[in-house]
């Protein structure tokens, strides 16, 4: 039978078992479009920008482990999905984003709502393709979904130009395997570097496991569980790790780096051995390179060679699946017997009882921290959590904590603000019978406010934490510490009526001024089961976070709430950002 | 220090942007760089001379490695191998420069493959090292133009 290009695409995303795409017609995509109004088995929602439907695809992607499909328009389209697909890409979420493309004719000849997309995104994805001949198209699907959910998982571009959506081929079927000479993501776990892994455990007395987004994406929480045990190692996680390892279990330190708890990066600092898994000691985790783990081995377990020793020296390379390293460790190690670590145990247990979570509370205000203390509470701590960028998120990663993988989502890599409402849309979806809530501020939040329109028409019921102190606060910290008060652009005067703009949208709000009404309004909102409630709570606008490596600092030089109010830097530091 | 690092990548569009722009996008060096197919027309061979040390040149062969296009990747430097250069010069001859520049033509081993009126267009083809000699050894005010490939270059092992 005969079909046109977008008809191939559409019975393509089928057979890949695509529930969701996430996408935005136009000129260069109405094929496809057309194509896909007449396929039962694919659901589209229809998003306000196509950021969001970037960021949506990924939300769905990190909650339900699967690839996530966005679709956008030629030119615009494809111009403002860009910050999406580099926050999945920083962050190796498997994702294929198709775009539409003017037809081949008029390539490269500046034509309406033509830009490079294989050109503008080629550095933000892990692939990309230009499709300009029906011939290829099935192919390059194939590859695509093959490339963006193998080896260390990443955003793919399929570019279809629109000549090759219109044109029709008798269609051969969905290639049902794909064979890559230029790509081998099978990697066999080398056996000598287990060896000498497990020769390091053994002797070690001060051990920390160091867990990353690998454990998470890789799917490894079981085999990071098992050999956490087995070892009765300390175990710190990076943002983009929690919820791997449970972090109300008593081996958990907690999150390390920047903004992680005393006893993780004490525990760190001191460390005779250090097995990384899955992470990629980037400069949010190791401070100032020069004073990081000054007396450790390092093992490093990681898919992408590229991430060992890129920013760090590592005395031994695992590379391959985290399951497979990490099965072999258990393996290797069983029977072995360990040094005693019981003295490293009591140094961390003297760390913890510094209490470096703890904060002040002030009569009168609504201190963030107890904000997500009770939405722990009310969730029973089994939430969804998505989040935006900043102070906001800094706190749900501390004060929420996570048992369970896939349960936090955040842009940790790129930093995107913006990204909170719209992932936490592709996680309800993912998810529907979970409660989601999007943590986030009046900052973060109004960068993809249109997206509450989508939620309506699509019925994805999300609870919004919107921690309200009418600053961009991690900015202003910044300032007060590091440019003496200086609060330069960082005052977001002029703020919407939250409450008016989300019952604008169909929604509910729920406006928290006073510390009294804030558990009461939580279990509202949650017990409106098919609603998105946004909850405006207005919150200390001073508060810091903490506790706090200073830019430029060791992991030693920590600053804690209430003792150390302001924190310095040095030139270094200020390199750093 | 000076590595030489040789290519094979699919004979694709868009091939040789993946890999100027991650060399650009990480601030690697490129010193030269060359492309062409090689007799398995889907195949490019790309050889990039970088400068860096030990640790930047492990992240260059790495970073190179993970491009989908990229099929090996080879640290010639770490190995036996051939390099070559090959320069087209354009020289000013005048009747009372003529012999000086004959004879140093032939010390290099350059072919004289063009003459017109007070030109020679001269090849010289070697290790860059020897092509940097020829230019140093004639006056600067007679070289007219230049045009070098940069270094190509394959290990000397039956395989690699």
């Amino acid at each position: 039978m005969k079909l046109n290009g977008a008809q191939i695409l559409v019975k393509c995303l089928q057979s890949e078992g695509v529930e969701y795409i996430f996408g935005y017609p136009g000129g260069a995509v109405l094929h496809i479009y057309d194509a896909l109004d007449a396929c039962k088995e694919i659901n589209h929602v229809l998003v306000r920008h196509e950021q969001g439907a970037v960021h949506a695809a990924d939300g769905y992607a990190r909650v339900s482990g699967k690839c996530g499909v966005a679709l956008v328009t030629s030119g615009p389209g494809l111009t403002n999905a860009v910050t999406g697909i580099a926050t999945a890409h920083m962050d190796s979420i498997p994702m294929v984003v198709i775009s539409g493309q003017v037809s081949s004719a008029v390539i490269g000849n500046d034509a309406f709502q033509e830009v490079d997309s294989v050109g503008i995104t080629r550095s933000c994805v892990k692939h990309n393709f230009l499709v300009t001949d029906i011939g290829d198209l099935a192919t390059v699907i194939k590859k695509a979904f093959h490339i963006a959910t193998t080896g260390r998982p990443g955003p793919v571009l399929i570019d279809i130009s629109k000549d090759t959506t219109i044109d029709d081929i008798e269609f051969g079927g969905y290639p049902k395997t794909i064979n890559m000479r230029s790509y081998q993501p099978e990697i066999k776990i080398e056996s000598s570097q287990i060896d000498k892994a497990i020769a390091l455990i053994i002797q070690a007395k001060k051990p920390i496991i160091y867990s990353g987004g690998g454990s998470v994406i890789g799917n490894a929480d079981v085999e990071l569980i098992a050999l956490t045990r087995d070892t009765g190692f300390p175990i710190t996680q990076t943002l983009m790790g929690l919820g791997a390892y449970p972090a109300t279990d008593k081996q958990s330190l907690g999150m390390l780096g920047m903004h992680g708890t005393y006893e993780a990066n004490m525990a760190m600092h001191d460390a005779d051995c250090i097995i990384a898994v899955g992470a990629r000691f980037d400069d949010r985790i190791t401070g100032n390179l020069d004073l990081f783990c000054p007396y450790a081995k390092i093992i490093h377990i990681d898919i992408d060679p590229s991430s060992v020793g890129k920013t760090v020296g590592v005395d031994v390379a695992i590379i391959g699946q985290v399951t497979d390293a990490l099965n072999a460790l258990s393996t290797g190690l069983k029977g072995k017997k360990l040094a005693d670590i019981s003295a490293w145990w009591r140094q961390i247990n003297e760390w913890r009882a510094v209490d470096s979570m703890a904060y002040q509370t002030k009569a009168g205000v609504i201190k963030p921290q107890s904000v997500i203390e009770a939405l722990y509470e009310v969730t029973k701590g089994e939430a969804i959590v998505t989040s935006d960028v900043g102070q906001h998120q800094m706190w749900a990663a501390q004060y929420y904590p996570f048992d369970k993988p896939r349960r936090w989502i955040n842009s940790g890599g790129l930093g995107t603000m913006g990204f909170g409402l719209p992932a936490a849309m592709g996680a309800k979806l993912a998810e529907p019978n979970s409660d989601v809530a999007c943590v986030t501020g009046e900052g973060s939040i109004q960068m993809m406010l249109q997206e509450l329109s989508t939620m309506l028409q699509y019925d994805t019921p999300v609870k919004i934490i919107n921690l309200n102190n009418g600053y961009l606060g991690m900015v202003r910290q910044w300032q007060e510490f590091f440019y003496d008060k200086r609060y330069s652009m960082s005052y977001m005067d002029a703020l919407p009526d939250f409450v008016k703009l989300a019952e604008s949208y169909g929604h509910i709000g729920i406006k928290v001024e006073k510390e009294a009404d804030l558990m009461p309004a939580l279990k509202e909102a949650f017990a409106q089961k098919d609603r998105t409630v946004f909850l405006d709570i207005l919150t200390d606008p001073t508060e810091n976070v903490f506790p706090m490596i200073p830019s430029g600092a060791g992991h030693h030089e920590m600053l804690l709430a209430g003792r150390d109010e302001m924190a310095s830097t040095n030139d270094k530091g200020l390199n750093l950002v | 220090m000076k590595h030489i690092i040789s290519i094979q990548l699919e004979n694709e569009s868009g091939a040789l942007s993946r890999v100027s722009g991650l060399f650009s996008a990480r601030g690697f060096n490129i010193e030269s760089l060359t492309v062409a197919p090689t007799n398995d027309a889907t195949l490019s061979r790309m050889t990039i001379v970088s400068i860096g040390d030990e640790d930047i040149i492990e992240q260059i062969v790495k970073q190179l490695n993970k491009l989908i296009d990229v099929v090996t990747v080879t640290n010639l430097t770490a190995t036996e191998h051939i390099e070559r250069e090959l320069m087209l010069v354009k020289i000013n001859v005048e009747p009372s420069t003529q012999a000086d520049i004959d004879q140093h033509i032939d010390e290099y081993a350059g072919k004289i493959v063009d003459v017109s009126e007070n030109t020679y267009t001269v090849e010289i083809a070697g290790k860059s090292q020897r092509i940097d000699d020829f230019l140093a050894s004639l006056d600067v005010s007679k070289i007219l133009e230049v045009s070098r490939t940069g270094v190509t270059g394959v290990c000397q092992k039956r395989e690699y």
